[in-house]
């Protein structure tokens, strides 16, 4: 990570920008191009982002400790409810899935990067500004207060006057470009960049789960898109689309968001399903139980996820066939999900279980979902959720799943994946604190909702009554969170503390897990060129073959050191993608543009400027990699520049950004 | 529009050439073929036809332009199924989505 | 310059396809996405146009017919110069290069007659949930079109710059998906929009 890479500007590079040189410190991390580097940063930013969705928690649960609470007023909670739960799903889980994703997929495939790395840097940038932006509006007073949901008319001019919902509708997109971007990167990555031997049915069960969620951002996001698009034309452009009186439908609202929010549930929790299906295999010692099985519901879950959108529209009118017609597919979309439970369940029997620290995390995971998931199948069956729906029931489904499932998944993944990435452990007794205070504080607050939701009491509501009955549980939902802002701490704590510790240490060294996947093969932490040499891959597990074989009773037996297997890292004749300013200077024009559509549109002519100038920048700057399947040219003639990535990327860039510009 | 059409020399392995790259002059035939089918869609506003039969024989001929256009501008025809996996992949499922949509939304029954 | 044309046809790549036509593909199966959004959005509102004209009131079926004629030609021209450019002919690259951007500018001049005259019959954006359908769904399109354009010109300046080579010709390749997914979005909104008998007020 430290390592300088020198790198040759061509001989005459059109246009007065060069590309900046191998760089350290700051200047490395924003000019970065590699995939590791944006995956931490996406860890990181996601991280910071999660304190501030955990102390909007915090806020909620303690204006709800008691009835008639007095720490919020109404106003303010609606802002904090929403900017909770938009900083959750957009701001926390995505990117976090992200950084992992970005981190192992080039990795677990045997790559030296993704297919398009300043692409990809472009995506975090994006993904920053627009979360910044969105944040902003706390700083103006005006957080958006419509629910994450943000349902029409509600959120139009009319109701919503302020400019929160524009924050809101602005910040979405600006992030929802970033997404796209990745998805198509990934995706080419995944097709295109895969090691010789590594056939699509031996890429890991992680590096699976990643793809579906990459069609599944690649399908859903433009549909947002249009949402939010709609919205803004009508609180800002006097457009009809949500407007009743001139005969608009609300509906279209609530249609056009979940036809995107139902597969994004999906795409919230496949990564986490995808990380303890490595982690499970490693500390049952373990192959996964059903590969097959595996691969083919996490795409069947990313199908049926398309057919389902309306289940959470069941009370809002659209007539009893359709929700009949819903109710059915939701139902059926429970089977896939309860495949991949007993796969895992099956690949922990008979196994030699190790209960690390990720494995806890990922024991969690199995259990936590389970139960989410079992109310969810609760909520298929249309005539209970008509009682269900609008109560806290739904808030506790919808927390078991995210939370116990793809918050603890990511858990498991830091900890597993820890050691890849800084070279050594966090520590097992902090871990095991972080998880258990987790565990317990989650269920005390999440777990007492179920009761609470069949009793009565009103979800998105700022307070309620004294003598309905809500008040115990309440309280201890309320205690519970606490309990889980330690577990939390703790995770912070070891952070620091095995940073601390591994100062004067030795290394971890190679495959402290004994693990099974390619990224293994490389040392920790992974040097920046990724692998010496290109790794053969001839089964699923490549690397758990390379150290284990049979004996002639069929019994497994160690045949060679992880020393042995793994590579050293001492290579130095990679040629590695340049870094680059551009993906940082075309992201920071979108905020003015953003600032521009809410205030003045003249605030929109330096982000237009930055942005064009960045896509010219990127366009005329030298590729100077001449190796590897990324489809860049190579000239070293002194007289080109470039072409393929940097103008698609560029096409992209622009085709997206014109849809930012203001129409009409 | 004649000049490279012309000027293209047509020889005998014109039409295996067609295999990797259609010729100009197969490409100025499929815009004519394009632009006689839009004669007839523009012709059915002049007539007057029954909506029953006026609109699925206007998706007939949409549905033809639009493969006609994929199959041999963009080239699908001749490139690797995975793109025409991509490009119908997007399709299907928006116009299965957005026909449930309008389904829910009785489009069809009410318009 | 050999490695670039080898590269460029996804040699080394799992696929055997390039990397930048596959990026392109993928992102036109995602515009499937949002296009069909805003034309099922036109389709609902469609007959909600309040006291306002109606699609039947201020559709001009023959001026669309020629504008849609001529973007459909203008995928020819395209197809022409990325024909030529495979060929080396350089001058006629720039040629239909530059008929392909015309036309597509012919396009968008029709398109701002269209809405300017709409205006004056007395349909803005604001009018009917239908009116902000049609003139979002069309000036989409619009916008689409233009960024089109934008590419061509500045694929054009790279041509007479000299840049714009035969071995580079994918990157025309390219821009010629995006120019025809363009169209054929067009040839479904001529048809569904304006062909199928719109209500009348």
């Amino acid at each position: 990570m430290s390592e300088t890479m020198e790198i040759e500007a061509p001989a005459r590079p059109i246009g007065v920008y060069t590309r900046p040189k191998g760089n350290t410190g700051w200047r490395d991390w924003i000019t970065t191009v590699d995939h590791k580097k944006i995956g931490i940063l996406y860890g990181a930013t996601a991280m910071v982002f999660f304190a501030i969705g955990g102390l909007e928690a915090l806020l909620i649960r303690l204006q709800l400790a008691t009835p008639n609470g007095t720490v919020l007023g109404a106003d303010t909670y609606n802002r904090v409810f929403t900017m909770h739960g938009v900083t959750m799903v957009f701001m926390v889980i995505m990117p976090l899935a992200a950084a992992f994703a970005n981190y192992l997929l080039p990795l677990q495939i045997g790559a030296r990067d993704v297919a398009f790395p300043r692409l990809n840097a472009l995506s975090f940038w994006v993904f920053l500004a627009g979360g910044l932006f969105l944040n902003m509006a706390w700083i103006v007073g005006d957080a958006p207060d419509g629910g994450w949901f943000a349902y029409a008319p509600n959120t139009g001019m009319i109701f919503s006057p302020g400019k929160g919902m524009d924050y809101y509708a602005l910040g979405l997109q600006i992030m929802g470009i970033a997404s796209l971007m990745s998805a198509m990167n990934l995706i080419v990555t995944v097709l295109n960049m895969r090691a010789p031997g590594m056939t699509l049915f031996k890429m890991p069960v992680f590096t699976w789960m990643i793809l579906v969620v990459q069609f599944l951002l690649l399908f859903a996001v433009p549909v947002i898109t249009v949402a939010l698009f709609l919205l803004l034309f009508d609180r800002n452009f006097g457009a009809n689309f949500f407007n009743p009186e001139m005969g608009a439908d609300p509906l279209l609202w609530q249609h056009l968001f979940w036809i995107f929010g139902h597969p994004e549930v999906y795409i919230l929790i496949l990564p986490s399903f995808g990380i303890i299906s490595e982690v499970i295999p490693t500390f049952s010692r373990k192959p996964i139980f059903g590969y097959p099985f595996m691969v083919f519901s996490g795409i069947a879950i990313g199908f049926m996820g398309w057919g389902v959108w309306a289940h959470h529209m069941f009370v809002s009118g659209i007539g009893p066939i359709s929700v009949a017609a819903f109710s059915v597919s939701t139902m059926f979309i429970a089977v896939p999900t309860g495949v991949k439970i007993l796969n895992w369940l099956a690949t922990m029997w008979g196994g030699k279980i190790r209960f690390n620290t990720p494995m806890l995390f990922a024991s969690g995971v199995v259990s936590m979902f389970t139960i989410g998931g079992l109310s969810g199948v609760t909520h298929s069956l249309a005539p209970a959720d008509t009682q269900q729906t609008d109560t806290y029931y739904i808030v506790a489904h919808f927390h078991y799943v995210i939370f116990g499932g793809a918050l603890l998944g990511i858990f498991a993944g830091f900890y597993f994946w820890w050691p890849k990435c800084f070279g050594h452990l966090l520590g097992e007794k902090l871990g095991k604190w972080n998880f258990w205070l987790m565990l317990v504080g989650f269920n005390m607050t999440f777990g007492p909702m179920h009761i609470l939701g069949l009793q009565g009491m009103s979800r998105r509501i700022d307070s309620y009554s004294p003598g309905f009955g809500f008040e115990f549980w309440n309280m201890f939902a309320s205690v519970g969170a606490f309990v889980i802002t330690l577990g939390v701490l703790m995770f912070v704590i070891n952070i620091i503390a095995s940073a601390r510790k591994a100062r004067h240490e030795p290394p971890v060294g190679p495959d402290p897990w004994d693990a099974r996947s390619p990224e293994w093969f490389t040392p920790n932490p992974t040097p920046v060129h990724n692998f010496d040499e290109v790794i053969q891959i001839s089964s699923l597990d490549e690397f758990w073959h390379r150290k284990y074989g049979e004996d002639e009773d069929g019994r497994v037996v160690r045949v060679a050191t992880a020393e042995e297997v793994c590579q050293d890292g001492s290579a130095t004749d990679t040629h590695l993608p340049s870094p680059s300013y551009w993906p940082l200077v075309l992201a920071s024009g979108l905020p003015f543009v953003g600032f521009g559509l809410i205030y003045t549109l003249w605030f929109c002519v330096p982000g237009a400027v930055l942005i064009f100038m960045a896509i010219y920048g990127w366009i005329f700057e030298p590729v100077d990699d001449p190796d590897g399947p990324h489809g860049h040219g190579h000239h070293d003639d002194g007289d080109d520049h470039d072409d393929g990535p940097p103008e698609e990327t560029s096409d992209e860039a622009t085709a997206e950004t014109a849809e930012e510009a203001p129409v009409g | 529009m004649t000049t490279s059409a012309e000027a293209h020399v047509e020889s005998p392995e014109a039409d295996h050439d067609a295999h990797d790259h259609p010729t100009d002059r197969k490409y100025v035939q499929v815009a004519i073929v394009l632009a006689i089918v839009t004669a007839l869609e523009v012709a059915t506003y002049f007539v007057d036809i029954p909506g029953e039969v006026l609109i699925p024989a206007l998706m007939v001929m949409m549905v033809f332009k639009f493969f006609y256009v994929a199959a041999w501008f963009m080239h699908l025809r001749f490139d690797s199924p995975l793109f025409t996996k991509f490009f119908v992949t997007g399709l299907v499922l928006a116009t299965a989505v957005y026909g449930v949509t309008l389904t829910v939304f009785e489009f069809w029954t009410k318009g | 310059m050999a490695d670039t044309a080898a590269v460029s046809h996804g040699e080394g790549t799992g696929t055997g396809l390039s990397n930048n036509k596959l990026l392109m593909w993928v992102f036109l199966g995602s515009e499937c996405l949002l296009f069909g959004g805003l034309i099922s959005t036109y389709l609902i509102y469609r007959s909600r146009f309040g006291d306002g004209p109606a699609p039947g009131d201020v559709f001009d079926i023959p001026f669309t017919s020629v504008s849609s004629f001529v973007l459909l030609m203008s995928s020819l021209t395209m197809v022409l110069a990325l024909s030529a450019l495979q060929r080396g002919d350089i001058r006629n690259n720039r040629v239909w290069l530059l008929a392909t951007a015309l036309l597509g500018s012919l396009f968008i001049g029709g398109q701002v007659y269209e809405f300017t005259t709409f205006v004056r019959e007395g349909l803005t954006y604001s009018t009917s949930p239908f009116s902000s359908a049609f003139f979002t769904l069309t000036g989409f399109h619009g916008v689409h079109v233009s960024l089109g354009i934008v590419m061509l010109m500045s694929l054009l300046i790279s041509s007479l710059r000299g840049t714009l080579t035969k071995e580079r010709s994918e990157t025309v390749e390219i821009v010629g998906l995006y120019w025809h997914f363009v169209d054929v979005v067009w040839i479904f909104i001529f048809t569904v929009i304006y062909l199928v008998p719109s209500p009348t007020s």
